[in-house]
């Protein structure tokens, strides 16, 4: 089957969270008839549960619909939909770089955002010809004229025709879909050259092994087709090629250049099949690869464990099977002394770990224990060595350390400009370096530059809160600087405990440490006896709260005989108890060892 | 404390010389002139017609009942509630002939009288209504003061004042009651130790003293009005009513033989040891619970259903061994004397410390359970009755 090139356009939506890019995905795939009104689930697009649920797309997929236009021509529209999530600005990239343009989707009534401009600038770095949409219309507060208007202004798209629409509602969709053919070029690549197809995702199925999603820039694939993995080197044969119904893979004879599709191999590991690689023919392969290939590096790290340590051999299991899925997550065995056998993890950020433990819990019902999630500090050692520090428990002795390094993020806020001063000093509060400010209307865009480990507990939830929702936020790795960071040690009944260790700023040592004890007095139940918390830096003790020790833990009251109800009192408390983990001889509640993440809760 | 065993030990005595199994009865009276604020128990305002259909439906369960218990013979009978002083004298008197006429009612027991107890309401009673309780056979009074303190009993929701209480005990003792309990309750939202203290004192210098004293916590149960509105009293004013309380009690003569009960020596409620340690008793009414052979079950706690006469059990339940050794632990050690190691041996076959040996060395390490070495008892510790729960949680596997 071929396709004229002229009549393909490979797209996607770009926004900021919340904008309706994925309500305008399922506006486009409904108009453009390929499924009836009535087989629509909404959201066609978002495939797993938690991405309904939480209304957010994690993982980038495509579908591929059919538009006949005003001009009597049909045209095969490839709409490739992208995560917004600053922790998956990898994706985001991979994404773009299979299309040839992208619609810019900005609310009506709240205009341009932080992402809206993280990810048109992305898109515009790919060379992509970008339109704006602007969407929410109908909304009492829409303001269109004005949103036009600052879309010039801030971004430099020209927007005096930009279609205005309700996705919701299913208004000015038709503009939406003309604009497509107009605006977004057709595809250009010979069928005839070397294979060279980029991967923009990939997914493992049980029956069909890993499943390719990859843009063919350059030439043919087919079955039987031996391919290669320019960066990692695998080689296999093609078993199947085709492309993406809405929620199905649709096969077919071969992909050509321009088009956008799936390819299934002899591929058992996710691993081999990276995004952003490029794939080939063995045989006759192309002169090099696609630019922009890069190992996604995790920025995030936590210890997660099971909460019943039986349960570890399931954890690794589903850690694997979950691998298979989404290659940027990187696990390792650790142990802990508090929490026993579990897993060292690394996450592209705060999102991707909550992301990741809920699908554990939720796909492999597993009951986990997660530490306080940390960034790589880079140790520097007196004999010259190096370490990236992952796990706060292997911090060097500090006699053995010359000095230590932190990342740093470059962070741009955007928000109305009554919040500017209470921002400004949230951001002080996480040892922010302030860089600039520009001002638009009555708007701002606020850099700044932050460690990592300041924004990865709960800076956006400040954020929010510290804004009344108005302030938006985005941020990318700058690089690592100097920085003097301690490790602060909390000490229970005087026992370290190795899983609530966690490396902090100097400066701020104290403050945390103390908001830590208040926090773990309050989750830890009392005992027997009397309970000391410490919080420590090296031998130094610099905060304590105690646990007093239980002084009472009676059930008075017996009416008539009613024993049954007696026991069940005390088989809930029992029940109770089996969530503690016991070190030395205390028991400490799982929850408190993600207490550190609460610290800046209002009491 | 001697004397009281040497008591015990006799009443011990006595049962076993009875060629008959024993049987206590418990009856449940629903009904209350109006709810207190702070109670979760199956209690509710009603008026005077369902009160005579319930009496009578009641009569009708006694009657049918009794028939399964020809082999026992009564041990103790116990009226709880609600309030079943809500009932006219005639309207007892008809419930007791029914008890006497269809079970087996001991002609006499040599040291002592069968134990029939009665939990009465100060608010509810008049001098007629009190005598006829105790022409009917009522030798034993319990009566819910909860405070002596009339802002108290207020925000408690209850219907009676102080002097409405002085009142009915002075009326009791003068027709006769030779054995009265008095109910008392602590860590009231906001409660000082003055004000509490003065609860004590004036419980403790009535004329005549009181035989038998509960002294109980308030708990905050959910669903009640009082959950919803208050929080617990903070804890060193709680500890301190509560030390207060033993020491008062101490003082005047009062033994604390269970976790909540206070008695002069010979004034133990023996319907409360049937709970604590595992005898047998049959409930009648409204949603109440039964004990027999091994099995735990209730009444249905719906009255229309009652009242059509649903007599049959719910919420059925036959332990096993481990869940009646369990309850062994947990009930028996409620009592100062605890539990005896040759009982638990007789009663299951297996030694106390073959099943617990581990839970009892651990608790004993850290002084909640003391062993006595000679009578081959243990019993809680002064600081395990403080942490009962505690020390119970370990018995349930």
């Amino acid at each position: 089957m071929s396709i004229d090139q002229s009549r393909i356009r490979n797209f996607c939506i770009v926004a900021h969270i919340d904008h309706g890019k994925s309500t305008l995905a399922d506006r486009i795939i409904e108009k453009t008839g390929l499924l009836t009104q009535r087989e629509m689930q909404a959201q066609v697009l978002d495939n797993m549960d938690l991405e309904r649920e939480r209304g957010i797309t994690i993982k980038a997929q495509a579908v591929r619909t059919v538009y006949k236009a005003k001009n009597g021509e049909e045209y095969v529209f490839n709409l490739i939909d992208t995560p917004g999530h600053v922790d998956f600005n990898y994706e985001v990239s991979r994404s773009l770089a299979a299309c040839d343009g992208a619609i810019l989707v900005v609310d009506a009534a709240q205009g341009i955002e932080a992402q809206t401009l993280a990810n048109v600038y992305l898109a515009l770095d790919h060379n992509l010809e970008v339109f704006p949409v602007i969407n929410k219309i109908d909304l009492p507060s829409a303001e269109p004229e004005r949103v036009k208007e600052e879309i010039e202004d801030v971004i430099g798209l020209d927007a005096s025709d930009a279609p205005l629409i309700s996705a919701k509602n299913g208004i000015g969709i038709e503009d939406v879909l003309e604009q497509i053919v107009a605006k977004i070029p057709a595809p250009t690549g010979n069928r005839e050259k070397p294979l060279q197809a980029l991967i923009f995702d990939s997914l493992y199925d049980s029956y069909k092994g890993v499943i390719i999603f990859c843009r063919i820039m350059e030439g043919t694939v087919k079955k039987g087709t031996k391919i290669k993995m320019m960066a990692t080197g695998a080689v296999a044969d093609v078993v199947e090629v085709g492309y993406f119904g809405a929620g199905q893979f649709l096969q077919t004879e071969q992909l050509e250049a321009g088009m956008v599709g799936y390819i299934t191999a002899s591929i058992k590991n996710v691993k081999d099949t990276n995004v952003g690689d490029t794939v080939t023919s063995a045989l006759n392969p192309c002169s090099k690869p696609l630019p922009g290939y890069k190992k996604v590096n995790s920025m995030v790290y936590c210890g997660l464990y099971p909460a019943d340590g039986a349960k570890y051999p399931d954890l690794r299991d589903a850690l694997e099977k979950l691998q298979l899925n989404d290659a940027s997550l990187h696990y390792e065995p650790e142990t802990s002394m508090a929490l026993g056998f579990g897993f060292r993890c690394g996450f592209l950020g705060l999102l991707h770990l909550e992301i990741i433990q809920e699908r554990l819990e939720r796909e492999y019902n597993l009951d986990l224990v997660t530490t306080a999630p940390g960034v790589i500090y880079k140790v520097f050692k007196h004999n010259g060595d190096m370490i990236e520090l992952t796990n706060p428990s292997n911090l060097p002795d500090p006699t053995e350390i010359e000095h230590m390094e932190e990342p740093i993020v470059s962070a741009e806020i955007m928000l109305t400009s009554e919040y500017i001063g209470s921002i400004m000093e949230l951001c002080q509060e996480r040892r922010g370096r302030y860089l600039g400010i520009d001002y638009m209307e009555n708007r701002a865009i606020l850099r700044y530059e932050l460690p990592l480990n300041e924004i990865i507990y709960d800076f956006f939830d400040a954020l929010k809160s510290r804004s009344k929702g108005y302030a938006s936020f985005d941020y990318e790795l700058k690089g690592y600087e100097v920085s003097e960071l301690v490790k602060l040690d909390i000490l229970i009944n005087r026992e370290t405990v190795d899983a609530l260790s966690f490396i902090v700023h100097k400066e701020t040592a104290y403050e945390r440490g103390r908001r830590m004890c208040e926090r773990l007095k309050d989750e830890i139940p009392r005992h027997l006896f009397e309970i000391p918390i410490q919080a420590a830096i090296g031998s130094k003790v610099i905060s304590r709260e105690t646990v007093k020790a239980m002084r009472k833990d009676v059930l008075a009251k017996c009416y008539g005989g009613d024993i049954t109800r007696k026991k069940k009192l005390l088989e809930k408390q029992k029940e109770g108890k089996k969530r503690m983990r016991q070190v030395g001889n205390v028991e400490i509640p799982q929850e408190a060892f993600m207490s550190v993440l609460k610290l800046d809760e209002k009491k | 404390m001697k004397k009281n065993k040497m008591l015990i030990e006799q009443l011990e005595k006595d049962t076993s010389c009875c060629e008959k199994r024993q049987l206590s009865l418990y009856l449940h009276i629903p009904f209350c002139v109006k709810k207190c604020l702070y109670c979760d128990f199956l209690s509710f305002e009603s008026d005077q017609e369902h009160i005579n259909r319930y009496v009578i439906t009641l009569i009708k369960e006694i009657e049918k009942k009794a028939l399964l218990f020809k082999d026992y013979e009564l041990k103790t009978i116990f009226f709880g509630g609600g309030t079943p002083s809500l009932l006219n004298g005639k309207q007892l008197c008809q419930i007791m002939d029914a008890v006497k006429m269809h079970f087996n009612v001991p002609i006499h027991c040599e040291h002592t009288e069968m134990e029939i107890s009665m939990e009465i309401n100060p608010g509810t009673v008049t001098r007629e209504k009190l005598s006829a309780y105790y022409q009917a056979g009522i030798n034993r009074i319990s009566i819910g003061l909860q405070s002596a303190n009339n802002q108290e009993l207020k925000l408690l929701g209850r219907i009676h004042t102080y002097e409405d209480f002085q009142k009915t005990y002075q009326m009791a003792r003068s027709i006769g009651f030779q054995n009265v309990n008095v109910d008392i309750m602590s860590a009231l939202p906001n409660q000082t130790l003055e004000q509490y203290k003065d609860t004590l004192e004036k419980i403790l210098n009535l004329e005549p003293e009181v035989e038998h004293i509960s002294a109980y916590s308030l708990i905050l149960e959910e669903g009640t009005y009082f959950y919803d509105h208050y929080e617990y009293l903070d804890e060193e004013t709680d500890r301190s009513l509560y030390e207060l309380t033993k020491n008062m009690l101490f003082e005047k003569g009062y033994y604390r033989y269970e976790i909540s009960n206070y008695a002069k020596t010979g004034h133990e409620c023996l319907h409360n040891e049937v709970y604590w340690r595992r005898k047998e008793y049959l409930g009648l009414g409204l949603g109440a619970s039964s004990f027999l052979a091994e099995k735990r079950f209730k009444n249905t706690n719906d009255l229309n259903q009652y009242l059509e006469e649903d007599f049959s059990r719910y919420e059925e339940q036959e332990l096993t061994k481990q869940e009646q050794m369990e309850e062994f632990m947990f009930l028996g050690l409620r009592l100062t004397k605890g539990i005896s190691l040759n009982e638990f041996e007789s009663n299951f076959k297996v030694s106390l410390y073959d099943v617990y040996g581990k839970e009892i060395k651990q608790l004993m390490k850290e002084g909640l359970l003391c062993l006595d070495d000679y009578h081959q008892h243990l019993t809680l510790s002064q600081r395990g009755f403080d942490l009962s729960n505690y020390v119970f949680r370990y018995f349930l596997k």
